[in-house]
């Protein structure tokens, strides 16, 4: 079975040569030179008091690539996203993007939009630069994210009047409009309503196509995983259990039977070795 | 009589520019038939004088200028007390809101001292001030001091860690998670404290005018009553109705000025 999906069993990834194959096979692929940026993880181990979260967990992402995380709830999936972006202290092991970072270039978005209520949609979008919200084109530049996004009529809006997809839509101008390097997604569609989330999916592809960021995408849902991703890991038990790479060609077809396949043999490892324990 | 003849006025409720005065027509129905119970001779002038006779006693002590003057003195203690104990009440609020150190120190002291009626320091207060304006600001900023402390550091403690954790993620300093994100989230639980605290202050300033004073309007009314003049002692509840209903209302354009992000206060 393992051999009928291209399963990658998980190793250290050397850095260097297979690397730069890797990307440059990934850049090939997309027609276009990343600026995303690219992470190295060693050793990546974290614990909860007596609860060992994650173990050993060695991984390489290289620039630009679009990564989906899945796995049943509560295998350290959303910890390994955390960890990646600096929410929780790492336990053991290191997670390197290869460079110094700048304050803005790692975001993440999350399940819940977590906008300001009491800040206008505008206003919540300038939050998302940081320390350059005081720069004389701060204004200009969340209006042009909130265009990305489609919003660009709703700048003048309280959050509590937008509908959830369009709240998820602000969150996600907030997270683009410091043009970070790397995005995080921590199960962002979860919230959603089935046609809302279809219609999110192709907004964060297209957007992700056009910035060249680097993504990480934590969801339950395999389906979306495959729809998205250039690659997907599984995680069981604290550790990468499987990382397969996605190679179908985008635009990809929604329901055409290559996805639904992968998807199909995603879901019955998932499912065995739920059943297993 | 009159009863019936406001009866087409009643239809106007669906006008909307009605709706201002429909919260005010219970009043004004108890003031008419006040007037009409004490005109047509059902309530002696002894137990309620008319309003006729108190907007009368109003109108005398208005020229003599002794009502300006109480007022003034009354509402002045109000709001110098209400400023000082509010102004406490909301520092220790945001420290203990913000700081678990002290809210560790001081917070089991001050729920100890909430327990204890504030007003049940009247005679310990004389004694300590005499009946000179310190005692009366003192017994104020007490009063209002517990429910601004209260909802102050409710509405920090409700905040949602999500927000706060955001506010990190993009590199908000202290100052500006402060202002931004905590002190905005806490403003609907502290709006809440200060209406609470407005009738506090109220309450304890008339007890402590009525005990212990020489001017202001606790010390009106009990003037009055030395002399029997019923229709000033009428006069003087009447003026603090008003006095409670003005602050409150005041605190509620406030509200709607500043939370007008809420789905509670928003207009139409």
């Amino acid at each position: 079975m393992q051999e009928a999906l291209r399963f990658r069993l998980p190793e250290v990834d050397p850095v260097g040569g297979a690397d730069f194959v890797e990307q440059a096979r990934l850049l090939r692929r997309r027609g276009e030179t990343s600026r995303g940026l690219p992470l190295t993880i060693r050793g990546l181990g974290k614990s909860f008091g007596e609860n060992e979260v994650l173990r050993g967990i060695d991984l390489h992402i290289p620039a630009g690539q679009f990564v989906a995380i899945v796995g049943r709830s509560g295998c350290g999936k959303s910890t390994l996203l955390r960890l990646i972006a600096g929410l929780e202290s790492i336990d053991v092991g290191t997670v390197g993007f290869g460079e110094q970072l700048a304050p803005q270039d790692v975001r993440v978005m999350f399940q819940e939009p977590r906008l300001l209520p009491w800040a206008r949609v505008l206003a919540n979008v300038e939050v998302g630069l940081g320390g350059e919200r005081k720069l004389p084109d701060a204004q200009l530049r969340a209006e042009n994210a909130l265009v990305e996004v489609g919003l660009s009529d709703k700048r003048g809006q309280w959050p509590g009047v937008l509908s959830g997809g369009q709240k998820q839509r602000v969150a996600l101008a907030r997270a683009l409009v410091g043009n970070p390097r790397l995005l995080a997604f921590d199960e962002p569609l979860g919230a959603l309503d089935a046609l809302t989330r279809i219609s999110m999916q192709r907004l964060l592809e297209r957007v992700w196509r056009d910035q060249g960021f680097t993504a990480i995408l934590v969801t339950h849902d395999v389906s979306e995983a495959v729809a998205l991703a250039d690659r997907v890991l599984v995680i069981e038990d604290g550790r990468i259990a499987h990382d397969i790479d996605v190679d179908i060609r985008r635009p990809r077809q929604r329901g055409s039977a290559e996805l639904a396949r992968l998807e199909g043999s995603i879901l019955d490892e998932l499912l065995r070795t739920g059943e297993e324990r | 009589m009159s009863l019936i003849e406001r009866l087409p006025l009643s239809r106007a409720f669906r006008v909307p520019r009605a709706d201002g005065l429909v919260p005010w027509m219970v009043p004004f129905a108890v003031v008419l038939i006040w007037q009409a119970a004490c005109s047509a001779g059902l309530m002696s002038a002894r137990v309620l004088p008319a309003p006729s006779d108190v907007v009368l006693a109003g109108w005398k002590l208005l020229r003599s200028g002794e009502l300006e003057r109480n007022i003034w003195v009354s509402f002045w203690r109000a709001s110098t007390g209400f400023v000082i104990g509010g102004g406490i009440g909301f520092a220790f609020g945001l420290a203990n809101g913000l700081s678990q150190l002290s809210n560790k120190l001081t917070d089991t002291t001050l729920q100890m001292v909430r327990n204890v009626p504030h007003l049940a320091l009247i005679p310990l207060v004389i004694l300590w001030f005499g009946i000179d304006e310190t005692a009366k600001l003192f017994l104020v900023a007490l009063g209002v001091f517990f429910p601004i402390y209260l909802n102050t550091l409710h509405g920090i403690r409700t905040i949602d860690p999500q927000l706060i954790e955001m506010g990190r993620i993009y590199g908000m300093s202290d100052g500006e998670l402060f202002r931004r994100v905590i002190f905005p989230g806490a403003l609907p639980s502290i709006f809440v404290g200060l209406r609470f605290a407005l009738g506090i202050m109220w309450l304890t300033l008339i007890v402590a005018e009525t005990i212990a004073a020489s001017s202001g309007l606790g010390y009106m009314a009990m003037q009055a009553r030395e002399f029997m003049q019923i229709d000033v002692v009428v006069l003087s509840i009447l003026i603090y109705a008003l006095l409670g209903k003005l602050a409150d209302s005041a605190s509620r354009a406030l509200e709607r000025l500043t939370l007008s992000w809420h789905p509670a206060f928003r207009k139409g």
